[in-house]
This record gives structure tokens, sequence and C-alpha cells, in this order.
């Protein structure tokens, strides 16, 4: 089959399986866009801002576990979808961005709309690759694809130069079958040894805590966490990236840790004994100050990324391999010998963790007569059943929606966690609806994020994406207030939203439903019309919340996870 | 501590920046770093001198194997190596300075390689600290230094291949 390198890019697309590509034309790919318009086996979304299309596909990718593909321009193209490339890099999701290149001859001359797109990214992705001939373009795309799902994934940007696509130059297409790289080869099976090594320790511990990160989604080994910590009865928690991983309604499940983590999540950590680390990368949002971080304990780290193990925290037992096989193999030499942990030991534990939950550290005033953001996360829980699929853009709404909404299964909660990319959270859910078009989809959001990226509503209303928008709307940026309020003693400087929209005005202007809610009482009707009378249609819902609501517990930084600030505290001069 | 860690990296463009790109985004610091493509010419050899506590280098390398276009590496200072550098020095000497200069780059087993009535340029080769011990035993005003940065091998049969 002779084809031109615009349709060779489609073909390979449609030939990987591609369901969507996510995109924005513009004079380097208009090439490849002639060639999407003369087929209907890739479909094409087109959004408002290149940003868009890459949380698009991130959204796409997380709720799926297949990559997210994205095609732009040169110059602006590329620049515009860095934010999105560099979240999806900070959470391991795989996906593949196209990006339009000068032609060849112009590359170096400062050409109209160029810019070193691979120089830019180089940072932010897993690899990136420049197409310099045609012959390269289907062999180079395989490559990205198989490094942006393999091993610990990530984004992977192709740069194509207009020249390469040229309809003109036809040459023999065939899908290039297998790939091979020879300084590429990451590792799936953990090392017996330190499989064993690391149940002896697991099996000895008196006071275990579990603590589990997005690898578990990533690599769909919810089965085999499952099984693991019932096998133990071992406490779990889980990060922000992890939810859902493990069932937040399962009684072994303590919550998420972290600066804004449950306090028997926090002080469990503290006091255990060994701790199990899978899939979790230690991040500073989760350690605290990692010299105050989990002092007594032995420490289990399952991975697949080396440079993961040992980066912030040293680690005793670093397992490199793929958290669902390594889970496997741990499961099956337990079970093997029917070995059991110190029953007696683990009562006692579990007696102490049942009194810190005692703190009640997720309270709120229920009977304020304003509404409370908490309320209206836990109304959705109830009215979506636990079964719709979250995304959330980044400040106290993300961290309200993550302690509030109970995650019983994996890709169901979508987040920018490591970038905390504002505006991520709209895009996203049009990935999401896309692939799960009858599924209730939901975006948490704020006032101050979903102003980034709002011209997305255009892109729901073209293809006619029914998503809730719940806007937690209290007129501050309120993650930033409320460290104003803890450590600027409340200066709050530029963090209120002055000039707000009428968002009600404004969805309906693009074509959706706008609701805005005032009083506590009508917030549940609202979200259960949202999801049954108005079931087909993006509807806007503006919550206008209580402006002075704190996210509690909080770590600051540079404490440990038991120098929390709770929710009790507020008010006697503690927080 | 000083390690000198040697990289195959596929001989492509833009694949020394990846490298660069690395040490500068996470803040580790490069001393030398030396790239010639090798007998495979799919391949290209760095040499790279770095210091830092043991935690630094065990990320450094992992953070290298981590590159797609890093085929392998080895840490030479973990083992008997051998490690080279060459010097171009242009130093200016007159009257009985000449004989000093001329005396002192035979010690250092070192050759004048080019020579004007006011100039010797001398070519040395060794270890780096030889290369600094021969500038502090320098007299004589230097014009101008060039250092090819450290190369190295190790030693007996060990080789670094892919």
């Amino acid at each position: 089959m002779k084809l031109s390198g615009g349709e060779i890019l489609v073909q390979f697309l449609h030939d990987e399986g591609v369901e969507y590509l996510f995109g924005y034309p513009g004079g380097a790919v208009l090439h490849i866009y002639d060639a999407i318009y003369k087929q209907d086996k890739v479909k094409h979304i087109l959004v408002r801002h290149e940003q868009g299309a890459t949380h698009a596909a991130d959204g796409y990718a997380r709720a799926t576990g297949k990559p997210g593909v994205v095609l732009v321009t040169s110059g602006p193209g590329a620049t515009n979808a860095v934010t999105g490339i560099a979240t999806a890099y900070m959470d391991s999701i795989p996906m593949v961005v196209i990006t339009g290149q000068v032609a060849t001859q112009y590359i170096g001359s400062d050409a109209f709309q160029e810019v070193d797109a691979v120089g830019i990214t180089r940072p932010c992705v897993k690899h990136n690759f420049l197409v310099k001939r045609v012959e390269d373009l289907a062999s180079t795309l395989k490559k990205a694809f198989y490094v942006a799902t393999t091993g610990r994934p990530g984004p992977v940007v192709v740069d194509v130069p207009k020249d390469v696509t040229a309809p003109n130059v036809k040459i023999d297409y065939e899908y290039p079958q297998s790939v091979t790289l020879r300084s590429y080869n990451p590792v799936e099976k953990g090392h017996p040894k330190q499989i064993k090594q690391a149940v002896d320790i697991i099996l000895s511990a008196k006071q275990p805590m579990i603590y589990t990160g997005g690898g578990v989604v990533l690599s769909a080994a919810a089965a085999e966490l499952i099984e693991f910590t019932h096998y133990l009865g071992y406490p779990i928690t889980s990060t922000l990236m992890g939810l859902g991983a493990y069932p937040a309604t399962d009684q072994q499940f303590l919550g998420m840790l972290g600066m804004h983590g449950t306090y028997e999540a926090n002080m469990a950590m503290h006091e255990c004994d060994v701790l199990i680390a899978i899939g979790a990368r230690f991040d500073d949002r989760v350690t605290g100050d990692t010299e105050k971080f989990c002092p007594q304990a032995k420490i289990i780290h399952i991975d697949i990324d080396p440079s993961s193990i040992s980066k912030n925290v040293k680690v005793h037992v670093p397992i490199v391999g793929n958290v669902k096989t390594v889970l496997a193999d741990i499961n099956a030499v337990m079970k093997e010998k029917n070995s059991q942990p110190d029953k007696e030991a683990l009562g006692k534990w579990w007696t102490q963790i049942k009194d810190w939950q005692k703190e009640d550290c997720l309270q709120y005033d229920r009977n304020s007569k304003l509404i409370k953001p908490q309320f209206v996360l836990e109304k959705l829980y109830e009215v979506t059943k636990g079964d719709a699929y979250i995304t959330s853009d980044v400040g106290q709404h993300q961290m309200f929606a993550a302690q509030f909404y109970k995650f019983d299964k994996p890709r169901r909660w979508i987040n920018s966690g490591g970038l905390g990319t504002m505006g991520f959270g709209l895009p996203a859910a049009m990935g999401v609806q896309l692939a799960f078009p009858g599924a209730p989809v939901a975006c948490i959001t704020g006032e101050a994020s979903i102003q980034m990226c709002i011209q997305e509503l255009s892109t729901c209303m073209q293809y006619m994406l029914p998503i809730k928008v719940v806007n937690l709307n209290n007129r501050y940026m309120g993650m930033v207030r409320q460290w104003q309020e803890f450590i600027y003693e409340s200066r709050y400087s530029h963090s209120y939203m002055d000039a707000l929209p009428d968002f009600v005005k404004l969805a309906e202007a693009y074509g959706h439903v706008g609701m805005q809610i005032t009083d506590p009482k009508d917030v549940e009707p609202a979200l259960k019309d949202a999801f049954t009378k108005y079931k087909d249609r993006l509807v806007f819902l503006d919550f206008i919340t209580d402006q002075s609501e704190n996210v509690y517990p909080m770590i600051k930084t540079g404490q440990g996870h038991h120098e929390m600030y709770l929710a009790s505290q507020r008010g006697r001069g503690l927080a | 501590m000083r390690h000198i860690i040697s990289i195959l990296l596929e001989n492509e463009a833009g694949a020394l920046s990846r490298v660069a790109g690395l040490f500068s985004a996470r803040g580790y610091n490069i001393e030398s770093l030396t790239v010639a493509p090798t007998e495979d010419e799919t391949l290209s050899r760095i040499t790279l001198v770095t210091r830092g506590s043991d935690e630094i280098i065990e990320q450094i390398t992992k953070q290298l194997n981590k590159l797609i276009d890093v085929v392998k590496l080895v840490d030479l200072t973990q083992g008997d190596h051998i490690e080279r550098e060459m010097m171009m020095i242009k130093t200016r000497v007159t009257g009985d300075d000449r004989d000093e200069v001329k005396r002192l780059t035979e010690i250092f087993r070192g050759r004048i390689i080019d020579v004007t009535d006011a100039t010797y340029t001398v070519e040395l080769t060794g270890s780096a600290s030889k290369l600094d011990a021969f500038i502090k035993a320098l007299t004589v005003p230097i014009l101008e230094t060039v250092r090819s940065g450290v190369a190295g091998i190790a030693r007996g049969e060990k080789s670094l291949h892919p």
C-alpha cells in the first residue's frame, strides 16, 4: 500500500487501535488534517486550546488505561501542549503527542511558528523523537507507543516536520508489528530473593502499614492488592494518585495519607514498624519532613522504576518490578507456606488505630447556614451512589473530593496529582466522557481553576458531552487563601477572585444548563436534577460555598505525620 | 566524592543534550564531559566526571539508565581503572625561562608542539591531577589552556559494550 506521510500517520493510528485523536489544526499539520478528513476510522476531537487537547487525552488514558493521543501544530501549538505533557509526565500517564514542525529545510531558521519542540519538551517527556524522513514515520510512531505504554508509563512527543507528511511523496506502508529498542528493557518480575526477604519482614511486623500509590492503578493490580491486604489484615492507606485501587469503603482502609490525609492514616504511618510501599514514590506531599518520616519503620518498596527507590527516603528492601506481578508473587509465597502474621500484635495495633479514628478528623459543621464544600461532595457521593467518574482541578476542592468521595474502583478518580495543574478537570472529563459515553462524569472544580480551561465548554457542546461541572465557588483561590491564613497571618494577597462571571449565564451562553445553588437544602435536589432530569446535558452547578472553610487535617511544610493541624483545633489558637 | 561515569549512548541527534539536561534539571554537577563516537558507529561514548555523596551518585546512575538513549553505563571509580586527559597549554617564555619550561615539560613527559620567539605550546597527557600539577609548577605566564576532559577505561578484562 503506497501512502503519503500524512496518510501513514492516520493509518498507523488506526492500526494501533487509536479511537480518539484530540487536536487542533494549524499550518504545519494541514497535510495530516487532510488525511484525517478523508477517513472515518480515527475520530478527531476538536478542542478549543491545545492544553485542553492534552488534558482530554490524559483523562481518556487515566480512565481507560489506553494511551491518549494528541495532534497539535508547530510553535504555539506545541508550547500550549507543554503544560498537559508535563501533567501527564508527573503522574506517569501514557500519552503520545504528535507535534507539527516546520519543513526540514526551514528547521533552525526561526521560521514562522517554529519552536524547538523536542528541546522544549525534553525535561517533561519519557522520550521524544524528531522524524526527519517519511520512511521513518511508522517505525518511530510504533516506538513512541511502545515507550509510552510500557514500564513506568509516560508521555512521548513525536515532532513531525511538514514535508514528512507531504501528499506528493508516497511510500510503501506496512504496520510495524514489533519494535526493538536495545537500551530499553523494563523489568517486569521482582527478584525472588528480594520477595522472600520482604515476605519475612512483612510477616514479622507488629505494627504494619501498607502505603499504596498510582502505580497500583497503572499496573491494574487492584485485585492483587486486595488479596494481599485481606490475607494479612493489615491497615492500608493510599496517596492521592492511588485512590480507588483499594476500596475506600473497606474496613481496613484508613483513608488518604499525607498533607491532607486522615489523622488515623498519618498517625499509623508515624508509629508503624514495617511500611510496605507499593507503586508510590514518597512525594513530599506524602512524606512531610523526611527526617521525621516513619521513624521506626523497616521499609519495603515495590516499584517499576529503580530511580524511585531510595530517592527521597532510604528503603531497606527494594523490589524493582511491575506491581501486579510482584504482588501476585508475594501472595503466592505467603499462601504456599500458609504463613500468618502476628495476630495478637495486630489486634493491639488495630485497637490503637480505632482510637485514632475517634478523632473524626474529617468533621465539619453540618448545621451551617452556608453550603460547606464537604457537604456537596458527600451529597454527590450519595446521588451518584459512589459510581461516577470524578475528575478534579487543583486546590481545596480537589482535597475535599479525595477525602469525601469514597472511590471503590480504580480509574474513577482523575486528577493532576504531581504537577497540580489548575484547568485540568474539565478537559480531562471530556476524555473520560468520550471513553464512557453513558457513564456519569463529574468535574469537581472551583471558580478559579475552571476559568483556566473554560473555553472547553464549547468542545463539550460540539460533542454533546453531558459532564456535570460541580463548581465549589468560594470566591477565593481556596488553597492559596488557606496557606495565607495559616502561614501569612491572613494577608490574602491576590487570592480573592474578583469580577467573577455569572457562571449560569456563561454555561447557557455555551448552550448548556446552568444552576446556582446558595442554600444547603437545595444541594441534593440540584445534584439529582443534574444526573436525572438533565442526564443528557452538560450541567454547570455553581455552588456558592462558605468562604472560610479550610481543608483539615493539614501537615505544614517541614513537619512530620504526627504534627497535623486538625479541624478540632481551629479557633483555639492552634491553627 | 569524585566519580568517573562511562556511558554508551545511542549516536543520535539530541542524545547528548538529554544527558546534559538531566544534570542541570536535577542539580547534579558535571566536572568534565567528553564525547566521541566508538568503533561501532551507532554508539557514542561519554566519560563524565561528577562529584556527590553515594546517594546522589546512585540517583545519577539510575536517572541516566532511565534515559532511552543510554545503552549502558559504568561507574569506573568503583573498580580499578585508567584515566587520561590531554592538555595543550600556551605559555609566554623568553630568556632563561625557555630552558626552564623545556625541562619541566620533560619531567612531566610532555612535548613542546609549537614554538615562537616568545611562546611554547606544550602537549601533556595524564590523569587530571597530573595536569593540575603541571599548571601549578609553571612559573611563566599562561596564555591559553585547553583540556580534553577525562577519558577513562577499566583495567583488566572488563569492558563496556552493549
